[in-house]
């Protein structure tokens, strides 16, 4: 692997600290915890719970999210991992009949305060989706939507800077330096990931959330989009939903099991699938249930 | 089974009679009156020329002032439906309770099965006074058979088509795409502006196309609340005539089926029925391909 | 995190502008949703407020005694043939004066003689008529006033108005409201209206002769468009193979459902009058034309109805060893009527409303007589409307109006009956 033209995007970055970063991320080895052993917990949840109408969703969720470092949620379909992903950026403010009573923090600030802006909150914290879901704009426009938006970027240079910077922090510079202006749907399902993955980071967020992001991927797209996970992650706090416990075992540094709307253990990786306390988790590790 | 699609043939038959009628007796006009004087003619009065014996003058039957003053009234119809459909359609899908929803959506449904001679009554004895007294009152001259007035009220007509069609347009759109924006930090209005519409434009423009073919093609309306002269004009305040006013006064009224009145009256349907019809096929072929890129 | 901070910055700065415009965007949105329903509103309130007077109809009572010598004379023939031929103009003339002595010079009484309407001979002639034997008797007939009275009566035109708007001069003022605290001047129901056809006097005029006008045309509409469209409906759905000529037929169907109505007509001109002379003006015509116009509707509402079935109903059927024809009209039909009919009811709503393919097919004469069969001349009741619309006097607006609140009232009911079938046999399958 030859550094050059890595150096070469580099330079062209124009903010400095941001290259500096790059040179720091291709440098240093997955899987290694950024954050200090007793920092405080990026995102937190208290006693979290969650209606549609009268069925309860989640039961009285209490977890902590640590910094710079892959969360994953693991468990069988419908017991309540992505409603309580939804829950960490609000997504579940645009269903009507859902209730959320309970505390979410971000940094020690409470999320579903009244005078949280969620506008602004989503971006400290992004979202990446099960399905790609590029928008039918070209790849450029795709990325720049967030700067646009919210008024990041000062000038086209700087726009130009972010997204540069953005496709090459996902992966993905290399594949479509040379057609920018194509549209975001003519690329592979992998590239289309990936593509949403830039489009996410573009706003500079502090976390990244998931949803079984390679679940709609076929194998080799899905090794990428795992390494750029443990890339990332030096960078930004992530917590992913998966429905496979391998990638779970390959990717994530903790790892909360659900179960029917409870999170019933969490824990490093390691520990809960090596050595699983609660009966529920044996099982589910061991593919007895789910 | 042979009587099934003898009835099924019915309607290859209706349009097989539609056509050939109009262009027979379109050919028969045009053999008293030349076709290019027709099309490309600025001057329209047909009583004129009966009247002086003069068939054959040219310049009687242009039929500009008519394809001026209609395109004038259905571009105030699509300038009112257009904007008001589309934002309608919005606020009742993305921001409406269900309540308000409950109460709206019959009512644009009721809107839309009023007879169009209720709306032309309408036209002519509340807003084209309205118009007119107003006008005066800020120093305009505005007609009492205003085009402004008629494509008003037919605007007003339109809006549960357009709404009806934008809001199919916009549920169309995959809710993933409304998520991703919204999860980027959007607000409502500028995930609807930047992300929804711009997807949804192939479905709506599909659907202005085919409000604007109703709105050309639109009759009693007219007849009653916009003028019979023949004027050419893009004056929204000053009266216009209509192709289909102009087909109405050719054909009510004691005269021989061949006159070149009468005929005169196939060739403009003729006209409006060969316009709608781009209109209606370019529409649907829009929406057609649009449909295919989400599926 | 410098990086992150200064993004927050930047982002921090727009968000107020952001949240105006998305408030801006949402009160607009909401306008709009609004225009609707305030037109609707409005349309009601001015159709209503204008109409409702129609209602009623000022009439005015006369003691009329029928004397002999008014009878018309013959030798020895039928009383009642005398007395149906008596010069009730005079008979009309001498009340009035006895009523209104106060008019004694010719311009005076010529204006006197006209607070009642041109009808009023013609309604003591009714009464008479009715009476076992009114010679010699004394009766109080409530003829009708005309209209300039019975727009002051029912308070349309202010008593106060000035001449070019009241029409009835101060004398004839004094001797109408003499009259009425005699308690000879009252307004009743206007069963004019609705029994009798046009007229050029506003209140001989009825909606009669536009109604039936109507029913019958759509009769003939449905006899017509109901069968051939749920014949079309099923062999298009069921039947029909998958190639180029269907696809011709289908496309032929969307297009007719978007062509101009006036079109039609003038294929009604064309062929249904010019060629095969069937006769003008005659709801048969009108109801083939309106046939022609609500067949797509009907087609893809039944399409619609029967692929709804579920494929399993027609597999059973088959199954059973049932022709692919009973099948179909014996399990999958039946099923989807309920949509079907919801269909053909809208579409029956829309063309009840149809104006313009009717006035091309001569539906735009002035005919007084109700129509008796379905080749009469006769006129539909939207047409009536735009007839009457385009008359200035005021009485006839009233009655516009009021014609208007009949046909909405229709197309209304049509509608709410569609609902109420729909969600009545909204089956969940």
């Amino acid at each position: 692997m030859t550094f050059d033209p890595v150096d070469h995007m580099v330079a062209e970055a124009t903010d400095l600290e941001h290259s500096a970063r790059i040179g720091a991320i291709m440098n240093s080895e997955p899987g290694q915890a950024k954050g200090a052993p007793d920092a405080p917990p990026k995102m937190a949840s208290r006693n979290l719970r969650v209606h549609y109408g009268d069925k309860q969703a989640l039961h009285d969720v209490s977890l902590d999210i640590p910094v710079n470092q892959v969360t994953a949620f693991i468990g069988p379909s419908g017991c309540g991992k992505s409603t309580y992903l939804r829950c960490l950026n609000r997504m579940n403010d645009n269903i009507d009949i859902c209730r959320v009573d309970g505390s979410v923090t971000l940094d020690g600030r409470e999320i579903y305060a009244k005078d949280q802006d969620v506008v602004q909150l989503r971006t400290r914290i992004g979202m990446v989706f099960q399905k790609p879901n590029p928008f039918p704009k070209s790849i450029f426009d795709n990325v720049a939507y967030g700067p646009r938006i919210h008024g990041i970027a000062r000038d086209r240079e700087e726009l130009n800077g972010i997204v540069l910077g953005s496709l090459e922090r996902a992966g993905l510079l290399e594949e479509v330096r040379d057609r920018l202006d194509a549209p975001g749907i003519g690329l592979s399902g992998g590239q289309q990931q990936r593509l949403c993955i830039a489009r996410a980071i573009a706003v500079r967020p502090e976390v990244i959330l998931m949803d079984e992001p390679c679940s709609a991927l076929d194998p080799i797209a899905t090794e990428r989009v795992e390494e750029l996970i443990m890339e990332l992650k030096a960078q930004y706090t992530i917590v992913m939903v998966t429905h496979s416990m391998q990638q779970a075992r390959r990717v994530s540094d903790r790892t909360a099991f659900f179960h029917l709307g409870n999170l019933v253990e969490h824990g490093a990786t390691s520990e809960v699938f090596e050595n699983p306390r609660d009966d529920r988790t044996k099982d589910y590790v061991t593919g007895r249930i789910g | 089974m042979g009587i099934l699609i003898a009835a099924s043939s019915v309607a290859i038959l209706t349009t097989v009679g539609i056509v050939l009628s109009l262009i027979f007796e379109s050919i028969q006009f045009f053999r008293q009156i030349p076709i290019t004087d027709f099309v490309f003619g600025l001057h329209w009065s047909p009583q004129t020329a009966i009247r002086e014996d003069q068939v054959g003058a040219s310049g009687a039957f242009g039929a500009i002032p008519l394809l001026v003053g209609t395109l004038l009234i259905s571009a105030i119809a699509l300038c009112v439906s257009g904007p008001v459909g589309l934002m309608a359609a919005i606020y009742l899908g993305e921001y409406a309770s269900a309540r308000f929803r409950s109460i709206v959506k019959p009512v644009l449904e009721a809107l839309a099965g009023i007879p169009t001679v209720v709306y032309g009554f309408f036209a002519a004895i509340v807003v084209a006074p309205m118009l007119r007294n107003s006008g005066e009152a800020i120093g305009l001259d505005v007609s009492s058979e205003s085009a402004l007035a008629a494509g008003l009220v037919m605007g007003i007509m339109t809006i549960p088509f357009v709404s009806s069609i934008s809001d199919d347009a916009i549920t169309a759109v995959p809710e993933s795409l409304k998520e991703a924006a919204l999860g980027l930090g959007s607000t409502r209005s500028e995930a609807i502006r930047n992300v929804i519409l711009p997807a949804a434009l192939p479905g709506i423009a599909g659907g202005l196309l085919l409000a604007a073919s109703r709105v050309i093609g639109e009759t009693m309306i007219v007849v009653m609340a916009a003028g019979l002269a023949a004027k050419l004009t893009v004056n929204p305040l000053d009266a216009v005539t209509t192709v289909t006013v102009q087909i109405v006064t050719l054909l009510t009224g004691d005269q021989e089926f061949d006159s070149p009145k009468t005929l005169a009256a196939f060739a403009l349907g003729l006209m409006l029925f060969l316009v709608t019809l781009a209109l209606n096929v370019t529409a649907l072929r829009i929406v057609k391909a649009y449909r295919e890129q989400y599926d | 995190m410098t990086e992150t901070s200064e993004t927050q910055a930047r982002v921090a700065r727009r968000l107020a502008s952001r949240h105006g415009a998305e408030k801006r965007f949402k009160f607009i949105a909401l306008v709009a949703a609004w225009i609707g329903l305030v037109f609707l509103g409005v349309l009601l309130f001015t159709v209503i407020e204008s109409g409702h007077t129609a209602i009623l109809q000022t009439k005015m009572l006369l003691k009329v005694t029928l004397q002999e010598s008014d009878l018309q004379s013959n030798d020895g023939g039928d009383r009642a043939q005398a007395i149906a031929g008596a010069n009730y103009n005079a008979v009309l003339k001498r009340t009035m004066r006895e009523t209104f002595p106060d008019a004694k010079s010719r311009s005076d009484k010529r204006s006197m003689y006209r607070l009642v309407s041109v009808a009023a001979p013609y309604e003591i002639r009714e009464a008479m008529l009715e009476h076992e034997d009114p010679v010699g008797k004394t009766l109080g007939i409530w003829v009708s006033a005309s209209d300039d009275v019975d727009l002051i009566i029912k308070g349309t035109v202010p008593r106060t108005a000035p001449a070019d708007q009241r029409h009835l001069s101060d004398k004839q003022m004094k001797w109408l409201e003499g009259h009425e605290s005699a308690g000879g001047v009252e307004a009743k129901f206007n069963t004019t209206f609705f029994t009798s056809g046009d007229s050029r006097e506003p209140e001989l005029a009825g909606i009669l002769g536009g109604a039936v006008g109507s029913l019958y045309a759509i009769l003939v509409c449905l006899a017509i468009s109901f069968p051939l469209g749920v014949m079309s409906a099923v062999y298009l759905e069921c039947f029909a193979p998958k190639n180029r000529i269907t696809e011709f037929i289908e496309v032929n169907i969307n297009n007719l459902a978007a062509v101009p109505s006036i079109v039609f007509g003038l294929l009604g001109l064309a062929i249904f009058l010019n060629t095969f002379m069937l006769p003008r003006s005659a709801p048969l015509v009108g109801g083939m034309v309106l046939s022609l116009l609500t067949l797509p509707t009907i087609i893809i509402a039944g399409r619609a109805a029967i692929k709804s079935v579920p494929p399993s109903v027609r597999e059973a059927a088959l199954a059973l060893g049932a022709s692919p024809i009973q099948a179909v009209f014996h399990h999958v039909l039946p099923l989807a009527m309920p949509g079907i009919l919801t269909g053909t009811i809208i579409g029956t709503a829309g063309a009840l409303g149809e104006t313009a393919p009717l006035l091309m097919i001569g539906m735009v004469a002035f005919i007084v007589d109700v129509p008796t069969s379905v080749t009469d001349p006769a006129t539909v009741l939207p047409v009536q409307i735009f007839l009457w619309s385009d008359i200035p006097e005021k009485a006839f607006v009233e009655r516009t109006s009021a014609a208007i609140l009949v046909l909405l009232s229709f197309v209304c009911l049509l509608n709410l009956f569609a609902v109420y079938l729909r969600k009545r046999f909204e089956t969940r399958w």
